[in-house]
């Protein structure tokens, strides 16, 4: 059994080692790449199923071999409840994306180099949330780092190569100081194994080092979820990444660094946790605002979504600032509704802006749900679970965060808090308020042409690549996905090398000229196409599952959660 | 071997040094009496390459054989009775150094061939030198006396600054090979007179011995006990000796000759310098630093700490405006060297730990070095693969090269995301945490901070070259000179990569060698 999961890195891996093949051809990467995820996800869902869930508070399935003994790093694999739902989520949100990728080519062409480094940045998340060992937990978290980078650098948006900088430099500072914070503990207590660790509870350390260990640690991990004031990097790397880029960084990499939190910082550093939890709580509040006021300033729908995610990490770090079993387990489901939810509206802003050629706001003018019917229900749905509505996943992180707040642990200064639950509260109301700015800006009112209809086309041949060849032309069939499959590769092309690089650096997305707009009729544009179907519906299914009833992702988290607090059975 | 005044001489455990030489003398003689033809370059190339590998075999064998083998040995301390102290030891120590210094030979001598084919550099002279500074860098980490090291150290120099110079037709490769003398001579000074301070305080110039009387003057039992305490002598001397080292190892302050050298140099000499040399200089370092100036770490590991972290930042911040090619390279390997120099630096926090405590921070250096050599010549044998191609050799020219040549980008990517510590690279991240756990445990936590700084500084031109590979070249981008054949640059690539490849899944290898 336990060779579960390490087949859960090696299928990617080997997926991805796949791909390097020279005889592999570039149309069926995508297709490729759906299959070896979909393989990886049945093996997540195997895990979940051989999964004890009578000791959900227990290392299950634990694979533990020597791999460096000069390091003392072991190659120690396990999953518990805090680890099950986000490996699970993992394997989803991968599939969905590829299965969007084999639906909608990369603008920028090599979708077998998009594939293979999606694959690799699955292990990487897979393998952060597996390991059992301080060293290889950092090895996998830094592995995402590479991958990433070059989603952001060769897929991304006009002003992609200084996004993918400010990414990749921002994140490895973090990732530096969470180094020099697990070395503090290795030296300090002697051994890297993080069951062993957090059984002690911190014995063995002293609260000078605790703090000094979980300054750095907390560090590093505030610089992946974001931490406000160290979120800069997100909104550029969100708005400029491409759409599968985006899913994958809000969904799952973000949770990465809670997930620290959650594993290491408060189990392995109580006393240092205790010391700083207020502190925590401070920028998880103001993250919580600041967030909720930059988005209603927002003009780009993606910067929007970007800038709601440190709103909602905020909540998450709220929730682990208490620390107590009721915030932690709310910090461990509002990661995993946000993964789905954020997932949702990030592949929901994607297919905007492929549809209006622009993410722009204004420009897009009103009326979606007229133009888009579909797109703009789904897009309102996705909104209203983010924004908290009781009945759906978003619903219950914020509500169980601000609830531990009420009651923090007995360490904890309970009137301060009192003000976070507040201020918190506050956020909740704005949050609502710029999703409902957002929607009455889009989704309602009159359309208005606003938007440009994309390059002329000069030749018939042209239109009737944009168009298809079905008589009689459905606007709803007018989607360049369409045409690619009716009309073959050569009008995919015709439509394509309009415009086939990127402008060298810089450059403002919308000012980009010439960018094919799918669909060029004003009236409803495009509808949903069935790759993009795929993608969506099972993030609303589990986003109405979990809000229903949240009972499905608290009972596995819950014991484990205890005992990291060492109360209730184990 | 005690008593007597003739020595009985090891030739075993002199072998790797000895066949080097007697190498060097066959390429010689061979380059006098072949007929001048072309292609005779390329069979002194193939005799120096069987050298190098013998040679390489012999270390292989003496480290399976294990144990140490001594020779030239002193059978009596002159004042008393006391161990033998030797000269020359090959022990862990030497073979680990010596097999680093030997496989980056064996690259060198690949891209050698590479250079030499078009036959304007006379080939004898350059393999002779060539092998002439094997020898000197293998002699030295063997070295356990001080004029023993001095004399290896310069064996191992001088005859990099005729190769330098050996593009006659080249007036930058004159300029660098003038530089390079005028620093090391300089240096050399310098190193010497710190070496002839250390003799008259201790009387003694092996390293052990060293050690031994200045333990014994520190505690008040030496025969020049109380003027050797109180005297300034032993703090200028050490001073001195760091100071020469530092010349070789082109640490800050010492540093500002490394890019124009290196740009100068034909590509294989650079290669050189950023590998061999520079180990036989740390191996010089860590041998005076821990074998013979152990109780004197309170001088001079804050020395090593302060110029651990200015020579990583400043190698750092000169390399993230080059545009060239090698010119970054120079730099960014000044910056590793702060890296290899920050473990040393942790010396005296450890110092009075247990003994696999302090045999760790030397290790760790070692370590990084090992690592370092393999990434780093990656980088150059790529570096040397696109100069042949296209002879400006500045960053654009790498524009689209993982498009163009697909292994060779990999190649050159994989190694500078090595360099920058960042997993794929995982021989670069292993070698990072070696060094970062040091210098926490020898409570730097200062020194860690700028190491984490510097890593992402230096991650940010690794990368942008990196981003480059993958970039698609612009339309029109100069046409490339057609490429004479390079079978030894695509071999020395491969070599490279695979030893990469492999410290970097089991670093292992690495870390147990070195300790």
């Amino acid at each position: 059994m336990s060779a579960l999961l390490v087949a859960l890195l090696a299928v990617p891996l080997a997926g991805a080692a796949g791909l390097l093949a020279p005889a592999f051809r570039e149309r069926g990467a995508a297709v490729y790449g759906v299959a070896v995820s979909a393989v990886v996800l049945a093996l997540a869902v195997v895990v979940a199923v051989a999964f004890d869930h009578g000791r959900p508070g227990r290392m299950q399935l634990q694979v533990d071999r020597p791999w460096i003994p000069g390091l003392g790093l072991r190659f120690h694999l396990g999953i518990d409840g805090i680890s099950l739902p986000l490996v699970v989520l993992t394997a989803l949100l991968t599939l969905l994306c590829l299965v969007h990728l084999a639906g909608h080519p990369p603008e920028a062409g090599r979708p077998r180099a998009l594939v293979f480094t999606l694959l690799i940045l699955e292990v990487g998340m897979i393998g952060t949330f597996l390991a059992l060992d301080l060293l290889l937990f950092f090895v996998f978290f830094e592995v995402v780092l590479v991958p990433m980078y070059f989603v952001i650098a060769l897929w991304g948006g006009g002003a992609r190569r200084a996004a993918a900088v400010k990414f990749i430099l921002y994140t490895l500072l973090g990732s530096a100081v969470l180094l020099i914070g697990l070395l503090v503990v290795w030296t300090q207590a002697g051994t890297l194994d993080m069951v062993g660790l957090a059984a002690r509870h911190g014995q063995g350390m002293t609260r000078t080092a605790q703090i000094a260990a979980f300054l750095a640690i907390g560090l590093g991990l505030a610089v992946k979820t974001p931490m406000w004031p160290l979120h800069t990097w997100l909104p550029d790397a969100h708005t400029e990444a491409p759409t599968v880029g985006s899913v994958l960084l809000a969904g799952v990499l973000l949770k990465m660094g809670t997930y620290g939190f959650a594993r290491i910082a408060i189990p392995v550093l109580p006393e240092g946790a205790a010391a700083l939890a207020p502190w925590l709580g401070a920028f998880a509040v103001a993250g919580i605002v600041y967030g909720s006021l930059a988005c209603l300033a927002q003009r780009d729908l993606k910067r929007m979504i970007a800038y709601s995610s440190v709103g909602h990490m905020g909540f998450v770090l709220l929730g682990l600032a208490t620390l107590t079993p009721v915030g932690m387990n709310a910090a461990l489901f509002g990661n995993v509704a946000h993964g789905l939810i954020t997932g949702l509206l990030f592949f929901l802003a994607g297919a905007v802006k492929e549809r209006y050629g622009t993410a722009d706001m204004v420009r897009m003018g009103g009326g979606m749900l007229r133009r888009l019917p579909y797109v703009g229900s789904l897009l309102t749905f996705a909104c209203v679970a983010s924004l908290g509505l009781p009945g759906l996943a978003g619903f219950w992180g914020e509500m169980l965060a601000l609830l531990g707040a009420f009651r923090p642990a007995a360490a904890l200064s309970r009137p301060l808090f009192l003000v976070f639950m507040a201020v918190g509260g506050v956020g909740t109301v704005l949050t609502a308020a710029y999703f409902l700015v957002m929607l009455s800006r889009i989704t309602h009112g009159r359309p208005m042409e606003t938007v440009p209809v994309g390059p002329p086309l000069a030749t018939a041949e042209e239109i009737r690549a944009v168009l298809g060849t079905g008589e009689p032309v459905e606007p709803v069939a007018a989607g360049a996905a369409v045409a690619d499959v009716e009309a073959g590769p050569a009008a995919g092309e015709a439509l394509w090398t309009q415009h086939p690089q990127h402008p060298e650096d810089g450059g403002d997305i919308e000012a980009v000229p010439g960018r094919p707009v799918r669909a060029a009729r004003p009236g409803l544009l495009g509808e949903v196409t069935g790759s993009e179907l795929v993608a969506w519906v099972p993030l609303v299914a589990l986003i109405v599952l979990f809000g229903l009833w949240p009972k499905a992702l608290l009972a596995v988290t819950t014991p484990a959660v205890q005992a990291i607090f060492g109360v209730g059975a184990p | 071997m005690s008593g007597g005044l003739i020595q009985s001489i090891d030739y075993a455990a002199l072998a790797v040094p000895l066949i080097l030489a007697v190498v060097a003398g066959l390429v010689l003689l061979l380059d006098a009496f072949l007929p001048d033809r072309p292609g005779g370059g390329r069979l002194l190339g193939l005799v120096t390459l069987g050298g190098v590998a013998a040679s390489l075999a012999v270390v292989a064998l003496q480290a399976a054989g294990g144990g140490e083998r001594r020779t030239f040995c002193v059978p009596d301390a002159p004042a008393g009775p006391g161990p033998q102290a030797c000269s020359y030891v090959a022990d862990r120590f030497t073979l680990v150094f010596a097999a680093v210094v030997l496989a980056a030979g064996l690259v060198v001598v690949l891209l050698s061939m590479a250079e030499l084919a078009d036959g304007r550099i006379p080939a004898g002279e350059w393999y002779f030198l060539l092998l002439a500074t094997l020898a000197g860098a293998t002699l030295l980490p063997a070295s356990r006396d001080l004029i023993m090291l001095v004399v290896s150290l310069e064996l191992a120099s001088l005859p990099v600054f005729a190769l330098t110079a050996m593009r006659r037709y080249d007036g930058r490769a004159t300029e660098a090979a003038l530089k390079l003398f005028l620093v090391s001579v300089v240096s050399t000074a310098v190193m010497l007179f710190g070496v002839s301070l250390l003799y008259g305080v201790t009387g003694s110039v092996h390293l052990d011995r060293v050690a031994g009387a200045l333990a014994s003057a520190s505690a008040g039992s030496g025969a020049a006990a109380p003027e050797l305490a109180t005297s300034g002598v032993v703090p200028v001397a050490v001073v001195l000796v760091l100071a020469g080292f530092a010349f070789k190892v082109a640490a800050v302050p010492f540093h500002s000759w490394a890019g124009d050298v290196y740009q100068g140099a034909p590509i294989p000499v650079a290669a050189l310098l950023s590998v061999v040399s520079k180990a036989a200089g740390f191996a010089g370092l860590i041998l005076i630093l821990t074998s013979a100036l152990p109780g004197q770490a309170g001088v001079w590991a804050p020395v090593v700490a302060v110029i651990a972290a200015l020579t990583m930042t400043a190698g750092n911040v000169l390399a993230l405006r080059q545009r060239d090619a090698v010119r970054l390279l120079a730099w960014s390997s000044v910056a590793q060297s702060g890296y290899v120099l920050a473990p040393l630096a942790a010396f005296a926090g450890v110092r009075h730990r247990a003994p696999a405590d302090v045999a760790g921070v030397a290790r760790a250096s070692i370590a990084y070095l090992v690592f370092y050599a393999a990434m780093n010549l990656v980088a150059f044998c790529v570096v040397m693969l696109v100069s042949r191609r296209r002879e400006r050799n500045e960053m654009d020219d790498y524009r689209g090269l993982a498009l163009r040549s697909p292994a060779a980008g990999l190649a050159l990517a994989f190694s500078l995301v090595c360099l920058a510590g960042l997993p794929p690279g995982l021989a670069g991240l292993f070698a990072k945490v070696v060094v970062f756990r040091e210098v926490i445990q020898g409570g730097l936590g200062w020194l860690a901070v700028v190491m984490a700084v510097n890593t992402v500084i230096g991650l940010y031109y690794y990368i942008a070259w990196t981003a480059r590979l993958f970039t698609p070249e612009p339309a029109g981008g100069g046409l490339p000179r057609p490429a004479p054949a390079a079978v030894p640059v695509v071999v020395a690539v491969a070599f490279a990569v695979v030893v990469t490849v492999a410290f970097s899944v089991a670093p292992q290898l690495v870390l147990s060698a070195a300790g």
